[in-house]
């Protein structure tokens, strides 16, 4: 029984950091019908803005933390407004294209010497690693802060979303862009919010990632951006709560996989996943069946 | 008037390709080119760094005594991020552009054993400094690749002293393994540990494995812990290992850590810092051996990169000596004469010990088992094959 909880809290812990991720693809997906391939690299740079305010800076975590945000934030904006923006009527899938051009850009881009260089880096642990044992079970301080950072964070935007005007116009928005525009809605500028607050939560991800597994690099963003896509699919793309749920379920799929059957067989679950949730429900757990738009 | 312009630039640019290469190839004369394949960037660099100072050191020490019988080596560096993809590319630009009369390289197995292929087919003569796995020397049919040497002793050997010392020195009974699915060396290291364990009475309790990406271990760690195993065998580079070793701490893993030669570098106790410590790993070389040919060796090293050298950086300076040796048995530095030259060398002294090459061409000389203390490396035990 404690192995089960020990592998659930392991679980948990990766999946609340695949949904600090998928949030952003789902909130971007929402409201512009577009994958955001280059989010996963935000996330990298949130990670390496962490690494350099703990290490260079000398702040302390949360302040960490709220400058990846500010960064990511801000460089969401930029790539919204620079990459997406001037395709805003062409066809979907040249801003799909667009975007893993983004995202193979800064990979590479940050590669450079004199960015962030191609090397891995020790991510600095800004306070002690313990563990407290709770019936068997090691829960360590690096777990509860990732949990209550991404619950915090996740309240936050929930709030956010159904609280405020913004947020009102964010949803409205996400029905329909003309009828949001007809109501008074700026159109351009809500869809640059929903960049802005996407990655900064993005940044926070990285940040929370390099306090967890202490090793950054340039490529970092691949392999989690990809599974929090998943994820987001598997809850649902669009929906916010779906994101939520479908992050915490791939990474305990992943744990448990790793655990019961084969580690050699995770990530074929984990995207297998992917394939069956497309066969059987393409509009994901929470999400509702909609109609092409005319 | 375009299909002209057309044709030009067609004749300048094989004009151009004409002149690139070919220099020192097989006349005789000018300096022999040599190419250096090792990753500089990426996952292992300081692994590539280290074999890059090692051999460039052997090979400026023979330029400075007047080259190989009046030629001076002329060394062509490329960097392969420890990517096989870029190592076979920088293996086509070495042998078709710069035309290389031999390449020292690469450093991890999975990135050598594509080139060897590529080395063995151009028939252009190579020494790895560092790759362990046997696959390198041996092709898929089972026939030697006989182009292909290595500086260092293969994984079979290495796994053996690892299931040895576990056994006889840690009395231990029970082991994990956890290692890298993708990636040759980890896989095969991890095999022949499990193989020798249970020949000498040991048992695996745990046999797992992970992906090149991977930075969440906690599944597998906790699954280790509850089987709770004597000793955690863990076959995959610095950066991996500082990782794993951290997650296991943290999960309160209580067995010793044990690994291979791919635990052999200054950036291990950064990373992994207290987990580390108490972690014994086996390994080529030992800056503390008392010969006199490694003390010699650590104090030119130290003069002139002002820290001690490990064991990539010696086993690049050995394979430096191989190539040179090789080189001055050579008469026109062609790649069959230096190949011949190189399956001929016997009871050659090393800094890592004396060579000769059994018939797949590895070396068969002794493994030391290395402690990672507070302060570093210590040295444990000799162990010879």
């Amino acid at each position: 029984m404690s192995y089960f909880l020990q592998q659930l809290i392991n679980g948990l812990q990766l999946g609340f950091v695949y949904a600090l991720i998928a949030l952003g693809y789902t909130m971007v997906y929402g409201i512009v019908r577009l994958i955001n391939f280059a989010h996963g690299d935000v996330f990298m740079i949130g990670a390496y803005v962490g690494f350099y305010a703990l290490a260079s800076w000398k702040l302390p975590w949360p302040l960490a933390i709220v400058a990846a945000m500010a960064a990511c934030g801000a460089l969401g904006m930029v790539i919204e407004r620079v990459a997406y923006r001037p395709l805003r009527s062409a066809p979907r899938i040249s801003a799909l294209i667009t975007a893993m051009g983004v995202s193979l850009f800064l990979e590479y881009f940050t590669s450079l010497r004199f960015v962030f260089g191609p090397d891995y880096r020790a991510f600095p642990r800004p306070f002690a690693v313990t563990s407290f044992d709770v019936g068997g079970v090691a829960v360590s301080n690096i777990q509860i802060i990732v949990f209550a950072v991404s619950t915090v964070l996740m309240v936050a935007l929930t709030l956010f979303v159904n609280k405020t005007k913004t947020g009102l116009a964010m949803r409205a928005v996400s029905y329909d862009h003309n009828t949001a525009r007809l109501m008074g809605v700026n159109v351009d500028w809500i869809i640059s919010v929903t960049f802005g607050v996407g990655s900064a939560l993005a940044g926070a991800g990285g940040v929370l990632y390099g306090i967890a597994y202490p090793q950054i690099n340039p490529f970092m963003g691949v392999m989690p951006g990809l599974k929090a896509f998943v994820a987001a699919v598997l809850g649902g793309i669009g929906v916010i709560p779906g994101a939520m749920l479908g992050s915490l379920i791939m990474g305990v799929v992943e744990t448990f996989t790793s655990a019961y059957i084969s580690s050699t067989l995770r990530d074929a679950v984990a995207f297998g996943i992917l394939i069956l949730v497309l066969l059987v429900r393409p509009a994901g757990i929470l999400g509702r069946p909609t109609r092409e738009k005319v | 008037m375009r299909q002209l312009m057309a044709v030009l630039a067609g004749l300048a640019i094989v004009a151009v390709l004409s002149c690139g290469g070919g220099a020192g190839r097989a006349d005789g004369s000018g300096p022999i080119k040599v190419g250096l394949i090792v990753p500089l960037t990426g996952d292992v660099k300081t692994f590539g760094e280290s074999a890059r100072n090692g051999a460039m050191l052997a090979i400026e020490e023979a330029n400075a005594a007047g080259g190989i019988n009046g030629r001076k080596i002329d060394v062509v560096a490329t960097d392969d991020k420890n990517d096989p993809t870029e190592t076979g590319n920088a293996g086509s630009k070495l042998i078709d552009m710069d035309r290389v009369a031999v390449i020292i390289g690469s450093v991890s197995s999975k990135c050598s054993s594509p080139l060897s292929d590529k080395c063995q087919t151009a028939k252009i003569p190579m020494i790895t400094p560092t790759s362990t796995n046997p696959k390198v020397t041996v092709g898929e049919d089972g026939k030697r690749k006989e182009y292909v040497f290595r500086a260092c002793f293969i994984d079979p050997f290495q796994g053996t002293v690892a299931a040895k010392f576990a056994i006889d020195s840690l009395k231990v009974k029970t082991a994990a393994v956890m290692y890298d699915v993708g990636n040759d060396y980890s896989k095969g290291l991890a095999d022949y540990f499990k193989s020798n364990f249970e020949q000498g009475g040991g048992r695996v309790i745990a046999f797992e494995s992970y992906a090149k990406d991977d930075v969440d271990f906690s599944a597998l760690l906790t699954k280790v812990k509850q089987s709770n195993p004597d000793v955690l065998f863990l076959p995959d580079y610095y950066n991996k290992v500082g990782l794993i070793a951290k997650q296991a701490r943290q999960l309160g893993v209580k067995a010793t850590l044990l690994g291979g030669d791919g635990w052999d570098s200054p950036e291990m106790s950064k990373i992994a810092g207290d987990a580390i410590v108490g972690g014994y790993f086996t390994n080529h070389y030992s800056p503390d051996d008392p010969r006199p040919e490694v003390q010699e060796w650590v104090r030119r090293y130290q003069a002139k990169h002002g820290q001690k050298p490990d064991a990539l950086a010696t086993l690049g300076y050995d394979a430096g000596l191989l190539l040179i040796q090789a080189l001055r048995n050579a008469p026109n530095a062609r790649p069959d004469e230096i190949k011949a030259a190189l399956g001929a060398i016997k009871d050659f002294p090393c800094v890592s010990g004396r060579i000769t090459f059994d018939e797949w061409g590895n070396p068969i000389k002794s493994a030391v088992v290395l402690e990672y203390a507070k302060d570093g490396q210590k040295y444990v035990t000799t162990i010879n094959p």
